[in-house]
């Protein structure tokens, strides 16, 4: 069983995020890009899977919409363990874009699953699972925290409001996966490092589509008041009560 | 022409951000001059529904029979779709969860509706439709406008707060028609929580940090998170370290979160746990060390030992409930 992993970068997560051309493009001149933490542990968990023979899961293939400057995340998700990686070559613009790419690139694909981070740290909009199972017509599963197999069929947990909930698809599906799934990611060794060099890294041409919606500028998020530095309990549970009145 | 919110229904139960997200719309709605419709999927009494009225909607389409129970992302959808072409709406509203954003981008495809999520305003404009929203996980805000003929938002708890603004409300019963149902999705299996407080609905938050020291003593926390009905919740190494369960992680790789309290306990304050509750209200820093960055973040900080503090804390909290009934 194959399972296909869509993948994003971001900039790291320590990164000081600025803007230039009036604020209305991301600076990206000393951005340091990563995997989307999300995406790296959907990743990790398809790769746990694909080692475990009591899975029936032995292929693992990533997917990134993006240009070159992203093919040194996709060999990092080669070294931590995936078998082969495809670029669509296109810079993402909105969330429908990006699914749409991955979508005329999935379209038909034989797979048990295909997974995807709940969002991503940069646009935070955890809209390309789902649009991308909308545009193939699949299930989507979304807050998945684990996956087991009964015999060869996949058994996926999710998160709802009051609990947890175990289901199966009739069909491939969409899981949309966040922390847990698991739990820290899978840092690539020396032999991964290695023998991702050889792997396959395809590049493919993108489609035309338009985005929906468009960025048009950036601003910083207010600067807070300053810390109000208190000395007793008794002053905090009065600040909070009377002053900040949320108790 | 109307605007339509997506009403979830948590096992018969609203949840207040449903009221929010009501009052939201009806902000919209004044000055466009439209009607507020919501649409609620599943077993619900009217009784319960009512509250909604209080806020601004005059309509509300019930989606009631059993069979729509269970969530399946992709009826549910479908029948979000049905019931925006029953009331023309241009605007349809989800909740900024992770049910809304199960359905909402979905929907965005079928109705080639430009998607907004993470809305932190209400719309700048409406000719083109612009509005801000979160990006970077907090270290920025986007303007983004949308040019599609129906656009769907979904705006964060707490950015717009709870106003009251009393209709009459008619709840009229909506039989979508949908093929086969759940065909593609079996429940094979159901654990409902103990706890029954999801971090994500939570008013008040209480996490704790590496300052814990240990697994047993977030015990303290919990005391602490019981008196004040909230959730309880952890930064990253104490999840990592498995003190905590994964899904308590709060930060920029495990739940992003907009409470209005978030207690800060024995956490430093990285940026990247900072990032996961930069939506707070209000946040509380308690830590042993007076330079810890958290304190750079916080409205209300206090310095000391978290073993001492909490339980006065707690006996205090109590105090103050009980006396303020």
């Amino acid at each position: 069983m194959k399972v296909l992993v869509c993948m994003s970068y971001i900039p790291d997560t320590t990164t000081k995020i600025r803007f230039r051309e009036d604020n209305t493009q991301l600076d990206d001149t000393t951005i340091q890009w990563v995997i989307n933490p999300w995406d790296e542990l959907a990743l990790t968990r398809a790769v746990e899977l694909k080692e475990d023979a009591g899975t029936p899961v032995d292929e693992v293939e990533i997917v990134m919409v993006g240009g070159v400057r992203c093919e040194p995340i996709l060999r990092k998700g080669l070294a931590i363990g995936a078998d082969k990686a495809t670029r669509i070559d296109v810079e993402p613009l909105d969330a429908f874009q990006t699914a749409t790419q991955l979508a005329a690139y999935l379209q038909g694909k034989d797979c048990g699953f295909i997974v995807c981070g709940i969002e991503s740290g940069d646009y935070n909009e955890a809209a390309v699972g789902g649009m991308l199972a909308e545009l193939l017509d699949y299930a989507s599963v979304s807050s998945v925290s684990s996956v087991q197999f009964d015999g060869v069929t996949p058994i996926y947990q999710r998160d709802v409001a009051n609990g947890k909930e175990q289901v199966k698809v009739d069909g491939p599906a969409v899981l949309i996966v966040q922390k847990g799934f698991a739990r820290v990611p899978k840092i690539p060794n020396m032999r991964g490092i290695m023998t991702a060099r050889s792997k396959p890294l395809d590049v493919i041409p993108a489609i035309e589509v338009d985005p929906l919606v468009e960025f048009v500028m950036y601003t910083a998020p207010p600067s807070k008041g300053g810390v109000k530095m208190l000395n007793t309990p008794e002053e905090l549970v009065r600040s909070l009560s009377d002053e900040a009145k949320l108790i | 022409m109307s605007i339509l919110v997506y009403i979830r229904n948590v096992g018969g139960q609203l949840k207040k951000q449903s009221l929010e997200l009501t009052a939201y719309a009806k902000a919209m709605a004044d000055t466009l001059n439209l009607e507020v419709t919501g649409l609620v999927i599943g077993t619900i009494a009217d009784d319960e529904l009512k509250k909604l009225g209080n806020y601004g909607m005059s309509r509300l389409l019930k989606a009631d029979d059993e069979k729509y129970n269970q969530r399946v992302n992709r009826v549910y959808t479908r029948i979000v779709e049905q019931a925006v072409n029953e009331v023309d709406a241009k605007y349809i509203l989800f909740p900024d969860n992770a049910q809304g954003k199960a359905i909402a981008p979905r929907l965005s495809v079928r109705l080639k509706a430009g998607f907004i999520p993470q809305v932190l305003d209400l719309p700048s404009s409406y000719e083109p439709f612009t509005v801000k929203k979160r990006a970077f996980t907090g270290k920025a805000i986007a303007t983004v406008t949308a040019h599609t003929e129906r656009v769907i938002l979904t705006p964060m708890l707490n950015s717009f707060g709870l106003r009251e603004n009393a209709r009459d409300l008619e709840i009229q019963s909506f039989e979508p028609h949908i093929e086969e149902p759940n065909s593609r999705l079996e429940l094979v299996g159901k654990q409902l929580s103990e706890e029954g407080l999801q971090l994500a609905d939570a008013d008040i938050v209480v996490s704790g940090g590496r300052g814990m020291r240990s697994s047993e003593n977030f015990a303290l926390l919990e005391e602490l998170a019981a008196t004040l009905g909230a959730a309880t919740a952890c930064s990253r190494p104490v999840a990592d370290d498995g003190w905590r369960p994964a899904d308590e992680h709060v930060g920029q790789t495990g739940k992003i979160i907009a409470p209005n309290i978030y207690f800060a306990i024995g956490i430093s304050g990285a940026i990247q746990h900072v990032a996961g509750v930069s939506g707070a209200k209000c946040i509380v820093g308690i830590n042993s060390d007076p330079e810890a960055p958290i304190f750079e973040v916080a409205d209300y900080g206090m310095v000391g030992d978290a073993f001492q503090i909490i339980p006065e804390l707690n006996a205090l909290f109590k105090k103050h409930i009980h006396e303020n009934k």
